[in-house]
């Protein structure tokens, strides 16, 4: 008799997500097109001189990934509830929790990981120093992935809903907050020459919290979703 | 497969709205045996049926695998179980095969049947292979859901009104597969308002919302 193997199963799902995205490329570029141009339009609104656009760089950028990380999370679970497949995924023998985190991986790869390359040129843009972009890059590298995971928890509360999308800002944007300011704060520390090594310890412990914990209370939730 | 297996269910009772769409239910299905649940719409027959599963949780009772509990082991059960219900389960954006090899690596496969072979079982025309499933009829896609079930090594099949969007081909197709099922000693319990002809097969009839 034939065993279910639990490997196969997450990098099947993995491998799967990732090309669902491929092949929509069109609109996952949205939230990243929806990043690119609220970052350029800044420096268009405000006076463009070089030193307000410095000032205001981290917390611009900062802001404009989290408001795209909301966009794209409404999909993570969307297409799954609608044709019956999450049904699948929770009658496989399976813990749900990593099937959810493999979900959630291939979610920040597709949405989380382009605003991190995309970073260096938007701050080039509103005119960060080179000892900034260091510090933006890894608060982005340790940030963006606590925004998918605490998001799918809430994606996957109100994905049974029909007009979710408000609820679930009102949700996640509270939980969102902190990764907010001490994000911003060490860009902004960084460029004044502060140690920021607090505020990125502050962000990984985040990170190792909702990498533990996350999965679960998705996978919780998808459960009462599916009730 | 395990011949001693049981599924039974144990006064169940679901609301709905403070409603009681089913109180006491008590049926028992064991290898070989086919179940078709019988009622008006509303009667409760596709709660019934994800309550089966272990998707949706009964206001009362219980269902037991081999006179256990499914809840104290879900995943033991889930790996004996193959669910086809309303919603396909398969993504439109891949191509039939595609999505029979995503069902098969998700799950317990059922060994040496190929997504191939089981395409020329499901009787889908050959330009089908590299379309995606969109593209296909609400029948052919249904063929593709039910492909689910020859690809996967599961004892206890749970079909919610498998011969929807279905033609006569389609129709004696499933019950083929049915029939074969129940003779290699497996399980079904299914939904539908048409007869069904199992070639000698008994199906056992559970009617709901007297």
């Amino acid at each position: 008799m034939s065993e279910a193997k639990l490997g196969v199963a997450f990098f099947t799902l993995l491998r799967r997500d990732l090309m669902l995205a491929y092949r929509h490329r069109a609109q996952m570029m949205n939230p990243l097109l929806f990043f690119v141009i609220v970052v350029s339009l800044f420096p268009l609104g405000l006076d463009p001189e070089p030193e307000l656009l410095h000032t205001i760089a981290p917390g611009v950028i900062w802001v404009a990934a989290l408001l795209a990380a909301m966009l794209s999370l409404d999909t993570m679970f969307r297409s799954d509830f609608e044709d019956g497949s999450l049904e699948q995924l929770l009658l496989t023998p399976h813990p749900l929790p990593l099937l959810v985190l493999a979900k959630i991986l291939a979610h920040w790869l597709v949405s989380g990981l382009p605003l991190l390359l995309l970073a260096p040129l938007l701050g080039m843009l509103l005119n960060l120093g080179s000892e900034g972009l260091f510090p933006l890059l890894a608060t982005l590298l340790l940030g963006t992935p606590i925004l998918s995971l605490i998001g799918s928890i809430g994606v996957a509360l109100t994905v049974g809903l029909r007009g979710g999308g408000v609820l679930l800002s009102l949700l996640i944007l509270p939980l969102f907050i902190p990764v907010l300011i001490f994000a911003a704060a060490a860009v902004g520390n960084a460029e004044a020459g502060i140690d920021i090594t607090g505020q990125l310890a502050f962000l990984g412990s985040l990170l190792a919290a909702a990498f533990a914990l996350a999965p679960l209370a998705t996978a919780a939730a998808l459960r009462i979703s599916l009730n | 497969m395990n011949e001693e297996a049981r599924i039974e269910a144990v006064g169940l009772a679901m609301s709905r709205n403070d409603r009681y769409i089913f109180t006491d239910l008590n049926f028992f299905l064991e290898a070989g045996q086919i179940l078709q649940v019988e009622g008006h719409n509303g009667s409760g027959k596709t709660t019934m049926l994800r309550i089966l599963c272990g998707l949706t949780l009964p206001t009362d009772g219980e269902i037991r695998w081999c006179g256990e509990n499914i809840r104290k082991n879900l995943a033991e059960f889930h790996a004996q179980l193959a669910y086809v219900g309303h919603a396909p389960g398969i993504k439109d954006d891949l191509t039939p095969l595609e999505n029979l090899e995503l069902a098969r690596n998700m799950d317990r496969a059922r060994p040496g049947v190929s997504g191939e072979e089981v395409l020329e079982r499901l009787q889908l025309p050959a330009f089908c292979d590299d379309v995606p499933c969109r593209n296909l009829s609400a029948g052919q896609r249904r063929r593709v859901a039910l492909g689910r079930l020859l690809m996967l090594d599961a004892q206890l099949w749970v079909l919610d009104e498998p011969f929807t969007a279905l033609d006569p081909s389609g129709r004696r197709l499933v019950e083929e597969l049915l029939s074969e099922h129940a003779k290699a000693g497996g399980m079904a319990v299914m939904t539908t308002h048409h007869a069904v002809n199992l070639d000698g097969c008994p199906v056992e009839r559970l009617q709901l919302g007297t």
